[in-house]
């Protein structure tokens, strides 16, 4: 594991949308990289005959019926927004593409 | 001053790539147990999952897995005996979760092909397009952009979403590219769009709505000199909400890239949305600095590894091929093929038959739908298919012309009130008061009315010259408002004439 590069960091953010300062940039950059490190030692102790998985359980097709269940109340749905009108979600302007 | 086509097709070959999104016609969302229902109050239709509130989670869908294998298997695919699902990170507000639930690198269907016919003048051509891939995954929320002048995103003062549609299954379906379809490179796109969307409806696996946006297509062009096999830049059309569009959208992007390339400049890769009212499409955001989604596999659900019994038994039970019903139909109703394609061409295939099957004879039921009612539509610059006049309706008139309670021209007049609104048929023959004049009195007073202002015409008649009885009849159809029957005044106007 190579770490985290300081570009890295700032691609992340931008994708992300978090404004960094460059001090931020720096201190994240070696600090994520110590973090990236303690994880991948894990690669270590991984054999050539343990398949990579993305899951902890060895399970496979685990489906639910096509069933309607009761959804919240748009009320409900809406009680942690920080903002909303006309019953949607209110957000920021977006920069981007048009849904 | 835009290029001609011919000049476009003449020094450059299109290469095609399309993309097409199906909302799956399940009851529940791909995730959750949240209900489908297009048109419902915004965020009633939402929960901790699709919302992706923390500790949220999530469970596929059997039946979007088994309708999706079924496309699969529809379009020829090999089933992957082993998919999963990936997050396909992205940070934009129609998704709650910051990111969609796709697939990326195991797509559930591979390696398929659909082929699509159409009709040159050429004759009736065939291509086959190749499937690159079928695979899962979820809609995207609703944005409503406020404030700013236009509506649209540019200038807007802030968003407001709507969830009802986030998690409802797609199914996205992605062509390998289409090369060799030379000047026909819309019309194949339209060709394709159009079987898939009659294989999906024989599925019954989506509504395919393409005006309410159950069934998307984005296109990519790109151009290449004839001759040379380097490939230009894609663009990548997306908004394209009907057939007629997708044809449109299709050869206006040729245009402007061969103008582009004409010029010397280059085509950018990027995202662009078709306008609907003018054809053209405008420039979304450049891809390659917006899209880096960091995929990576859905730690929250497990494989998918479908039963190769499950697979075969969904072989085994898939409808008709569209292509196979046609020929069907087509030899049932003994259309000649340019007629047939004429039909399909038209997309009033469907509801012919619709008519049909209420009891019109074909022929008639074909003539209402590709004549008039066509006619109609293209003023409107509608789908005859999305005229407020139903299959019941046309079979009604058909069997009124067949027992003689409306001469064609009568016909004509109904079907034009009926899609002005004015009711169905019958509401529409009661309040106009039409009926054929068919008394024989009648009809010789109107008969004798136009000799009498016309004597010269009636002593050609008398002479020996037929054709001539024609200025007479008009008469008659005039005096009588259209009403009267027009083979029963010729018939009494030679005999009256001596004829």
């Amino acid at each position: 594991m190579a770490g985290i590069s300081r570009d890295d960091v700032a691609n992340l953010a931008r994708l992300a949308r978090i404004d960094m300062t460059p001090a931020e940039l720096d201190h994240l950059a070696s600090e994520l990289g110590v973090i990236l490190n303690a994880v991948a030692r894990v690669q270590e102790v991984a054999g050539q005959n343990v398949p990579p998985t993305s899951h902890p359980l060895p399970l496979q097709n685990v489906y639910r019926k096509d069933e309607v269940v009761p959804s919240l109340t748009p009320e409900a749905a809406l009680s942690a927004a920080p903002a909303s009108e006309a019953q949607r979600f209110k957000v920021p302007k977006i920069l981007g593409e048009e849904a | 001053m835009s290029l001609k086509y011919e000049d476009v097709i003449a020094k450059y070959e299109p290469v095609l790539g399309l993309e097409v999104h199906v909302e799956l016609g399940t009851a529940s969302k791909m995730f959750c147990g949240c209900n489908t229902i297009f048109g419902a109050e915004p965020n009633t239709q939402t929960c901790p999952v699709c919302l992706g509130l923390p500790g949220a989670l999530p469970v596929v869908n059997e039946k979007a897995i088994e309708y999706t294998i079924m496309i699969g298997l529809a379009l020829n695919c090999s089933i992957a005996p082993f998919s999963r699902f990936a997050r396909k990170n992205y940070f934009y507000p129609d998704m709650p979760k910051n990111f969609q639930t796709s697939q990326y690198d195991e797509p559930i269907c591979v390696n398929g092909f659909l082929d699509v016919e159409i009709d040159s003048n050429e004759g009736i051509k065939k291509f086959r397009v190749e499937v690159e891939r079928v695979h899962m995954e979820e809609d995207t929320g609703k944005s409503l952009h406020v404030g700013g002048a236009t509506g649209r995103i540019h200038g807007a003062d802030y968003s407001l979403l709507d969830y009802n549609r986030a998690g409802i299954p797609l199914v996205e379906i992605v062509t390998k590219i289409v090369p060799g379809t030379g000047k026909y490179a819309p019309e194949v796109a339209r060709a394709y769009v159009a079987e898939l969307r009659d294989i999906l409806r024989s599925l019954n696996v989506s509504d395919v709505k393409m005006e309410q946006g159950s069934l998307r297509c984005d296109a990519n062009v790109s151009l290449r000199l004839i001759g040379s096999d380097v490939l230009g830049t894609r663009s990548e059309t997306k908004n394209v909400n009907s057939l007629r569009s997708v044809e449109r959208a299709v050869r206006g992007e040729m245009i402007r890239h061969a103008e582009l390339l004409n010029k010397g400049e280059r085509v950018v890769q990027e995202t662009r949305h078709f306008q609907e009212d003018t054809g053209l499409t405008r420039s979304g955001r450049s891809k390659e600095q917006a899209e880096d989604y960091r995929y990576f596999p859905e730690p929250d659900l497990v494989p998918i590894v479908p039963d190769a019994t499950w697979i075969e038994t969904m072989r085994a039970a898939l409808p008709e091929k569209p292509s196979i019903h046609r020929k069907r139909l087509q030899e049932a109703w003994a259309v000649p093929d340019k007629e047939m394609a004429s039909m399909i061409n038209a997309d009033v295939l469907e509801i012919v038959e619709a008519t049909v099957i209420l009891g019109a004879d074909p022929t008639k039921a074909r003539g209402w739908w590709l004549g008039e009612i066509a006619r109609i539509a293209n003023e409107k610059e509608v789908a005859a298919t999305d005229l407020p006049i139903t299959p019941k309706d046309v079979a009604e008139i058909v069997a009124l012309v067949a027992t003689g309670d409306l001469t064609d021209k009568l016909a004509r007049q109904v079907i034009e009130a009926v899609i002005a609104g004015e009711g169905r048929p019958s509401e529409v023959i009661e309040k106009r008061g039409i009926k054929v004049v068919s008394d024989d009195g009648a009809l010789m007073a109107a008969i004798k009315k136009a000799i009498s202002t016309q004597p010269d015409v009636a002593e050609k008649v008398r002479g020996g010259n037929v054709p001539a009885a024609g200025a007479l009849i008009g008469a008659v159809m005039k005096e009588t408002k259209g009403q009267a029957d027009a083979a029963k005044v010729r018939e009494l106007l030679l005999k009256h004439l001596g004829q």
